[in-house]
Parts: C-alpha cells; sequence; structure tokens
C-alpha cells in the first residue's frame, strides 16, 4: 500500500520532528509513551470485552532515565504480529478501519519504541500472550531506514497471566508530579472517562495510586462501518481503490461505502465523469480527484451513528462523583451528529460544590476516551465552553473566560475521526457543528445546575423560617395564656403541625389514660409506643403497641394503669427523632418484657 | 360595665381565640377585614365608605403572621395592664415600649399604628378606649364659633375669633369631650396648606365671610376630621374643602368626605359625606391660566390610582383626573397669587364658593 521510498521517510522524518508526535520536550515525552501504551491496552481491552486492569510502573534508571512498563490483562497479541505492531510506524488495523478508537493514526506505539530507541539506544522490551498459548518476549527495535521491525530477540517464556500485553521501554524524559501535566493526572483524567477500567500507578517514589473500577460493565465495543463518501479524503481513496476486491467502479461504490446504493452511484459516476466498467486498480490521481468532486456535489444520507461508543451519561455522573467528591453532579450525553461526512456524539458533565474550592473551573477534555492535557486555550472544547454564558447558570464568568466556581466541567467528543489540531493528539480543531453541539451539552448542564443550586436556596430559607417559627410559636403561647389568665398550653401539636411531624401525647386521669396520635407528615408512619407504669398496666410493667398511621390520620390509644407512670412522656421506638413530638425516643434491646402488641 | 370594660372584653375574646386555637392544637389564626381600596364599598345609610366582605387570614403559618400575632398579644396584654392601672399613652410611646418585648419589638412605629387599626376593627373600639391617643397634630381652628373644653386645669370656653391669637384655637385630641357653645359661622372651610390658612386670615376671610377656617396639615388628624364631622352634623354647617391641585390632595378631600381607606372602619365617626372640593381643580389650571409644575412619574401613578378607587367613581373625578393626565400639570393653592395676594379671597374663593351653593353670588 506504501511505496519503499515513503517507508524510509516516514521514520527518519519522525526523528527530525518529534513535536508533532508529542515528544517536544522530556516531561511530556515520558507522558506521550504512557499514553500511547495506556490507550492501545484500553483499546485493546475494549473490542475484546475484557474489563481492563492496567499496571503503569515509572522507574528511575538513571539521570533523566526512566524505565516505562505498561501491563494489561488484554487479549495478547499474535506472536506473528508482534513485531510489526511495536517495530513499524504506520501499522495496525486501525489505519483504514472507520471506528471511534483511541489510537487513530497507527502511529502510536511503535512512535514511543522509536523515542526510546533514539534517546537510550535500548530496544523496547514486549511481552504478550494470548488466551491458551504461550508467553513470547520480544526484544525490538525500529530500522529506520525502511520502517521495519528489527528482532534483537525473540523467546518463549512463562507469565502467570492468562492473557495481556507487557511493554517495556527505556526513555530520556523528566518526571513531574501534582501538575495539571502529569502522569498521575493523565491517569486519573482516563479513569474518569473509563470507569470500567482499573489503573495502577507506581510512580518512581514508590507510591502507588489505584483509580478504582466503578461498574463492571465493559462499554459497548464501537461498531466498524464503511467510509461516507463526504469524509474520505484522497490519499484514503487511492488506498481504497488499490485494495479492493471490485472489480468494477460501480461496483467498488456499492460495496466499499455506506450511503451509496445501485441509483446514488449511477449519479456519482455520471457526475465524475469516469466509466462506470472502469478497474478501481487502474485509476489514476486524477481520476480519484474527480470521484471526490462528485462526492461533494451529491447529496447523500449522513452515515449510521450507532458506530459511536459514548461512556454515558450515569457513568460520567459516578465517576465525577468518585473523583471529585461534589454535592451535584449531572451530566448528559447528547444524540449523534455528524460533521462533513464523520459522525461524532458529544457528552457533558458539571460536578459542583462539595470539597471543590470556589476557583476558575478545571476543564477536563476528552476525545475518544482519551484525555487532552495540552493545549487547552487553542482547542474547541475549550472555546465552546468559555463561549458559554455561565452568568445565567449563577456562576461568575469573566468574557470569554471559563467560569469561577467549585466545579469541574467535562467534555467528551467521540467521533470515528476527531478533528485534531495535530498528530500528537492534543487539542480538537474548531469545527462549527462540534462547538455547538457542546454547547447545548453543557447549556443543559448549567440549567440543571442552575435549578439544584436554587432549589437549595429555597430549602435553605424554608429551614431559616422553621428555626424562626419554632422560637415564635412559644413565646406566642406564653404571652397569651398570660394575657387571658389562663394554664399554660403545650404548644408541640401546633409546632408538630407546622412542621409536619407525628404528634403523640398522653392524657391520665383516674387509672384511665389516652394516647393520641396524629400524623402531620406526608408519608405514612411505622413505629412502637411503650408505656410504663409502677402499679402495672393491664398486670405488666411495660405496655407496648405497634402503631401505623397514615398522613392526616389520628389514632387514639386508651388503657388502663395502676399507679403512675416512670416515663414522663409516651416513649417511641422506630422512628427518628425528627419526625416526631411529645415523645422520647429510645432504643430497646430486642426482646423487652412486656404484653403483646394492640392497637 | 362602661365601654373601657366593654372594650377590653372585645380585646380579650380575640385573645381567647388565640389560647384556644392553640390549646386545641390548631396553627392559630385571625380574620380581618382586608385593608385595600378593593375592599372598600359605600355604606347607603350613613353615606360613607366602609370595609367590605373581604377579609384576610392572619395565620402563624407564615412567618409575617407569627410576628403579627406574637405582637398582638404583647399590645392586648399592654393595653390590660394599662386599662387595669388607669393610664393612658401615645401610639409613640407604646412603639418606644415595645423595645422591652424581644422578638415582639416593633421595626417601625408605623407598624404599631397599623396593628392598633387591626385592633380596632377587630373589635369594632377605638383606640381611645384601651388609652392610645395620638400625638397633638397642631391642627387648629379660627372663626366666630365658641367652644367649651374640658382641659386638665378645668372647664374653659374659648371663642376662636376673639379668645385667640393669630395661630388660633389648636384642635385637642379627644374631640368628644368639646361642646359647642355657640357660632355665627355660615360654613366651614377646611385648607391643607398653611400658607393658605395665613393668607385667609389675613385678609379677614373668616370676618369676611362668617367662615370657620380649620387648617387640615396636610393628611388630617383623626381629631381634625371628627371636629369637621361634627361641625357638619351638629351645627349644621356645610363644609368645603380648598386644597392644592395634586393627586395626593385629592386624597385629602377623600379622607374628609368619604373616610380614609387606612381607617375605613371608623368611616362612620369620622366622615363628613357633604363635604364639598373647592379646588384647586385640573380645569382651574385651564380656566384660571394658573401656573402649573409638570406631573411627576409618581403623580402619574397616584392619579392612575384614583381611577379605580372606588370613592372617586363620580362623573367629576373622572373627568377632572383624565383631564390633568392630559394636561400633564400640577398647581398649588398658593398659584393665585399671580393675580395679586386678594384674588384668592376676593375672586376665586367666592366664584367657587357661590358655584357650590354656599353663598349667594
Amino acid at each position: 500500500m506504501t511505496s519503499k521510498h515513503r517507508e524510509i521517510s516516514i521514520a527518519e522524518f519522525f526523528e527530525k520532528n518529534k513535536h508533532i508526535l508529542g515528544y517536544s520536550n522530556p516531561s511530556k515525552a515520558l507522558i506521550t509513551c504512557v499514553r500511547e501504551a495506556v490507550d492501545n491496552s484500553l483499546d485493546a481491552c475494549e473490542e475484546a470485552g475484557i474489563l481492563p486492569d492496567i499496571l503503569v510502573k515509572i522507574t528511575k534508571v538513571g539521570e533523566n532515565v526512566f524505565r516505562v512498563v505498561v501491563e494489561d490483562n488484554g487479549p495478547g497479541i499474535e506472536k506473528e504480529h508482534v513485531p510489526r505492531v511495536f517495530g513499524k510506524l504506520l501499522y495496525g488495523s486501525r489505519f483504514h478501519a472507520i471506528k471511534q478508537s483511541r489510537g487513530q493514526q497507527g502511529i502510536g506505539i511503535s512512535s514511543a519504541v522509536l523515542y526510546a530507541q533514539i534517546t537510550t539506544g535500548k530496544p523496547a522490551v514486549v511481552l504478550s500472550k494470548t488466551d491458551g498459548g504461550k508467553a513470547c518476549r520480544f526484544e525490538i527495535m525500529i530500522d529506520t531506514k525502511k520502517n521495519e521491525p528489527e528482532i534483537i530477540r525473540e523467546e518463549e517464556t512463562e507469565w502467570f497471566s492468562p492473557h495481556g500485553t507487557r511493554i517495556e521501554l527505556e526513555i530520556k524524559g523528566s518526571y513531574v508530579k501534582e501538575r495539571k501535566q502529569s502522569v498521575y493526572e493523565y491517569l486519573r483524567e482516563t479513569s474518569v472517562v473509563n470507569p470500567h477500567a482499573r489503573i495502577t500507578f507506581i510512580t518512581p517514589d514508590g507510591e502507588i495510586h489505584e483509580f478504582r473500577r466503578i461498574t463492571s460493565e465493559p462499554p459497548e465495543p464501537p461498531r466498524e462501518i464503511k467510509p461516507h463518501p463526504h469524509g474520505i479524503e484522497i490519499g484514503p481513496l487511492l488506498a481504497m481503490l488499490k485494495t479492493t476486491r471490485a472489480r468494477d467502479l460501480r461496483n467498488f461504490l456499492k460495496t466499499e461505502f455506506v450511503r451509496i446504493g445501485d441509483r446514488i452511484g449511477d449519479e456519482i459516476i455520471l457526475k465524475s465523469g469516469l466509466n462506470p466498467k472502469a478497474d478501481p486498480h487502474s485509476l489514476t490521481r486524477e481520476d480519484a480527484e474527480k470521484l471526490l468532486n462528485a462526492f461533494r456535489l451529491t447529496d447523500l444520507l449522513p452515515p449510521p451513528v450507532d458506530c459511536l461508543s459514548p461512556i454515558g451519561d450515569r457513568l460520567i455522573m459516578k465517576s465525577l462523583m468518585e473523583g471529585y467528591s461534589p454535592e451535584f453532579v449531572y451530566a448528559v450525553t447528547r444524540k449523534p451528529r455528524v460533521y462533513s461526512g464523520h459522525p461524532f456524539l458529544v457528552e457533558a458533565g458539571i460536578a459542583y460544590g462539595g470539597e471543590m474550592k470556589e476557583e476558575k473551573v478545571t476543564l477536563l477534555r476528552f476525545a475518544n476516551k482519551i484525555p487532552l492535557l495540552y493545549q487547552q486555550s487553542g482547542c474547541a472544547l475549550t472555546q465552546a465552553a468559555v463561549s458559554v454564558n455561565w452568568k445565567n447558570y449563577g456562576l461568575q464568568q469573566s468574557k470569554n473566560e471559563l467560569p469561577v466556581a467549585p466545579a469541574v466541567i467535562l467534555v467528551h467528543v467521540a467521533s470515528t475521526n476527531v478533528p485534531y489540531v495535530s498528530e500528537s493528539k492534543e487539542a480538537v480543531s474548531g469545527i462549527p457543528e462540534i462547538i455547538e453541539e457542546i454547547r447545548l451539552a453543557l447549556q443543559e448542564c448549567g440549567r440543571r445546575l442552575k435549578e439544584y443550586v436554587e432549589r437549595k436556596k429555597t430549602i435553605q430559607k424554608r429551614k431559616r423560617k422553621e428555626e424562626e417559627l419554632l422560637k415564635i410559636i412559644p413565646l406566642l403561647a406564653e404571652k397569651i395564656s398570660e394575657v387571658v389568665e389562663k394554664e399554660p398550653i403545650d404548644h408541640e401539636k401546633v409546632i408538630a403541625k407546622i412542621m409536619g411531624k407525628v404528634y403523640i401525647a398522653r392524657s391520665a386521669s383516674n387509672g384511665r389514660a389516652v394516647i393520641e396520635i396524629c400524623n402531620f407528615s406526608n408519608s405514612r408512619k411505622r413505629f412502637r409506643i411503650y408505656e410504663m407504669c409502677d402499679g402495672g398496666i393491664n398486670g405488666d410493667r411495660i405496655a407496648k403497641w405497634d402503631v401505623e398511621i397514615e398522613p392526616k390520620d389520628t389514632i387514639r390509644i386508651e388503657y388502663e394503669f395502676n399507679g403512675k407512670h416512670v416515663n414522663v412522656k409516651p416513649l417511641v421506638q422506630g422512628i427518628e427523632s425528627d419526625f416526631i413530638a411529645g415523645a422520647e425516643v429510645v432504643r430497646f434491646e430486642s426482646g423487652a418484657e412486656g404484653t403483646e402488641g394492640f392497637t | 360595665m362602661n365601654l373601657e370594660q366593654k372594650a377590653l372584653r372585645a380585646l380579650l375574646n380575640i385573645a381567647e381565640s388565640i389560647y384556644d386555637q392553640l390549646k386545641n392544637g390548631m396553627i392559630p389564626e385571625v380574620e380581618i377585614s382586608s385593608r385595600t381600596k378593593y375592599n372598600i364599598e359605600f355604606d347607603e345609610e350613613s353615606e360613607v365608605w366602609v370595609y367590605g366582605d373581604r377579609t384576610s387570614t392572619r395565620s402563624a403559618k407564615t412567618l409575617k403572621g407569627a410576628y403579627m400575632l406574637l405582637r398582638m398579644a404583647y399590645v392586648m396584654g399592654f393595653f390590660k395592664d394599662q386599662i387595669k392601672v388607669n393610664k393612658s399613652s401615645t401610639l409613640r410611646e407604646l412603639y418606644y415600649i415595645s423595645e422591652n418585648w424581644g422578638l415582639a419589638k416593633f421595626d417601625e412605629q408605623s407598624d404599631s399604628d397599623r396593628l392598633i387599626e387591626d385592633l380596632e376593627i377587630l373589635t369594632a373600639f377605638q383606640r381611645e378606649h384601651f388609652h392610645i391617643r395620638p400625638e397633638e397634630d397642631g391642627a387648629t381652628v379660627v372663626g366666630p364659633i365658641k367652644i367649651r373644653e374640658e382641659t386638665r386645669r378645668g372647664v374653659r370656653e374659648i371663642h376662636c375669633q376673639d379668645d385667640v391669637g393669630e395661630g388660633g384655637y389648636q384642635i385637642p385630641v379627644n374631640v368628644d369631650r368639646l361642646e359647642f357653645v355657640e357660632h355665627d359661622a355660615r360654613f366651614v372651610i377646611a385648607i391643607e396648606t398653611g400658607g393658605m390658612r395665613d393668607r385667609l386670615i389675613e385678609n379677614g376671610f373668616d370676618e369676611n365671610f362668617d367662615a370657620i377656617i380649620v387648617h387640615l396639615k396636610g393628611q388630617p388628624a383623626r381629631s381634625t376630621r371628627r371636629l369637621l364631622k361634627r361641625m357638619n352634623t351638629e351645627l349644621g354647617l356645610p363644609v368645603v374643602v380648598f386644597t392644592d391641585g395634586d393627586p395626593w390632595s385629592y386624597r385629602i378631600y377623600a379622607s374628609v368626605a368619604y373616610g380614609s381607606i387606612k381607617s375605613a372602619h371608623l368611616s362612620d365617626h369620622l366622615a363628613t359625606p357633604s363635604a364639598m372640593f373647592i379646588g384647586i381643580r385640573p380645569s382651574d389650571i385651564v380656566k384660571y391660566r394658573l401656573p402649573a409644575d409638570k406631573l411627576s412619574e409618581q403623580d402619574i401613578r397616584a392619579l392612575n390610582a384614583i381611577l379605580t378607587d372606588p370613592r372617586f367613581d363620580t362623573d367629576f373625578w373622572k373627568s377632572e383626573v383624565k383631564l390633568q393626565l392630559e394636561l400633564g400639570k400640577k398647581s398649588e393653592q398658593q398659584a393665585l397669587a399671580k393675580y395679586g395676594l386678594d384674588y384668592v379671597t376676593d375672586v376665586y374663593l367666592p366664584e367657587r364658593l357661590a358655584e357650590l351653593g354656599v353663598i349667594k353670588a
């Protein structure tokens, strides 16, 4: 598919242009190596439907030299593929596959291998085992002239794991901690959008961080779809023409693309001026451009969108809860949309309050479930977030800045083709359709947040009012008794009524007692009442009744007793004291003596 | 049982109702006539405006209601004690006394004044019966009438021209204790501003026209309105009201003639339904080409409010208020000085009084 000449230039090109792929400085290079390996692990597990268990270990082996180990429980790689996956740039099944995946360009892990090779001269050590197979250990380097893997050593070995892949690289780099751009932050954010993954990180200082798995449901693996004519570019189109099994152009269009049937196919060929019977393999670059032009001139249905795999609003909320302990969290997964023939979908979430500080909010950016740590200001996700008028939702905000609030905002864009600004996948470019979707998602989050904050305010206000009423009513009862010169009033019932509690009162005379129970709450209440008399109640010292009472109902319990009551107020069990007035809440040991309950 | 005892009984009935509600575990509330312009109606018999059937409930369910009931309990307790020891206090004193009532303390005197009015409505008694009186407001009378007043220093007979200085006879708080001995008056003229009252006296209007000049001092006190009412009903004297030409002044006239919205429960006692409005009418601004000021936003709002006030639902007021809104102007009484200091007594008032049939042209 690619000529020898081009292969050589790619490897050499990388050597001279490390920055484009994310290796521009030592600390970034370290993060990129981890990232490429972890992305691969997550993708592999997802495809195989395995819950990922990933270990990342970084050890310092010398001045500015680190050993990076990334180990997963993925499906492993067939022995014969291992050298090319790790030792050949632009190799990999993903390059032409149209589906949502973390690694998209197929440069990924081999670039890390090459970086290690350039900076320390050490080969990558790869261990891989497929289910039921034997573990293989490779030491791999890349022949940069030919862009071919160079196997230094290959051996069968023992590995306790049933399946998985482990890569070990020795690279020049620098390790930073406690910063927005660090291995730790990358892994933390990765775990936020991959709640099904467990990630263990061992730092050069020997600290162990574990990012827990909070759901045991693996995400639906993204489905592969054929390219959409509006989303294809000249390079891939040429490659498709070369590799297709179709014998003629008409058939090629029908079988290799979505949304092209016989009628549309004929329309495109007519517009292109090409021969429908032409052998696709014989078409020139000029012919391909004519075809592309005809694609553009033809109205087509948008591509199917069920090939995308969102994280899901519920999991985002759960992750944000887990990661930031907020008091409020909300997330939304938008319906898939299409830009230039590529399906995409947007998810957004907000976590508010709790332990977070009032400062400029942290924006967590994700594309195809990978965290974007760099180039925040040049990213469409940021542009969309700052363009939302957060003041509408009760947050402070300066023009063209993120709001100031105790909050974290999360934005995730999933697409079969995330429009990155550069190959290093650090920022998404400003596609209007994507920006608009993000805005809509964030606005919904904002509305929910505002509702929450306002509801909280009303509740607080009501509580203050209730507290004040609680002070006034007793004063009123006292003063009014004084004015009319009558016995003081027990105002508890009135307060119970205003506060919506269960009110219990006992009156007793001449050996007969009446307990009145009023339920002023809005729900049915069940509890047990105890009374104690020194002379006994119906022959026992303690009597108990099980009560079940509907809202607004009143129940009366009458009984005869001898002597005097031991308890000042009736005792109740099985209800919280916040919900009761006029009685005392107690906890009895089970099996307390007494008469059998009756109501 | 004397009136005071009856008033106290009525007060305690309210207290007992609150007590009983609390005792029975009910959230206490009192029901009271709602005091808005939408709840006053014309009483055919007495020809004054009184409260209608609409009531509002003040319940301890709300904070505002709970505070009101608590304060009411304290005020009732205070009245009770005061009547028992036969003391009295002023509205302002009561407000200061409430300083010691903790949560029941009033924030402003207008709040305590209002609560006392509520109690008047609820008991159908007047604050005087609870030994509460207003501050002297200094409104005065000048004219050919002799009044007998029981003062704290004995009975005095005062002729309101011969026995008083230029300041006139000061209307006491309890007008019902006055006795009209004799008079030579043909009518009573109630005047809004001090400047105009002084002008009439300097020009000898009371002597030349046999008029009793009563100074309203803005929105008139109950005592002033009571005095006007008594002169009108007991002496059979026509009462005319002379104010500035703006919405606030029309309300002064309305409270003299129809009763005020705030104390409609006392209209029967205080209002003089036959009182006539002399001016300044909006049409006078045109007719006499009076110097005028532009209406302010509040003036316009007040004028529009008058259009929906049932007391002003007459052809005269509708057309005058609409005219004023069209003109966008208002004039003061003293604008008449444009034609000289004697113009008001030589031309304007005689013309208007003749038009109203109070004097013969």
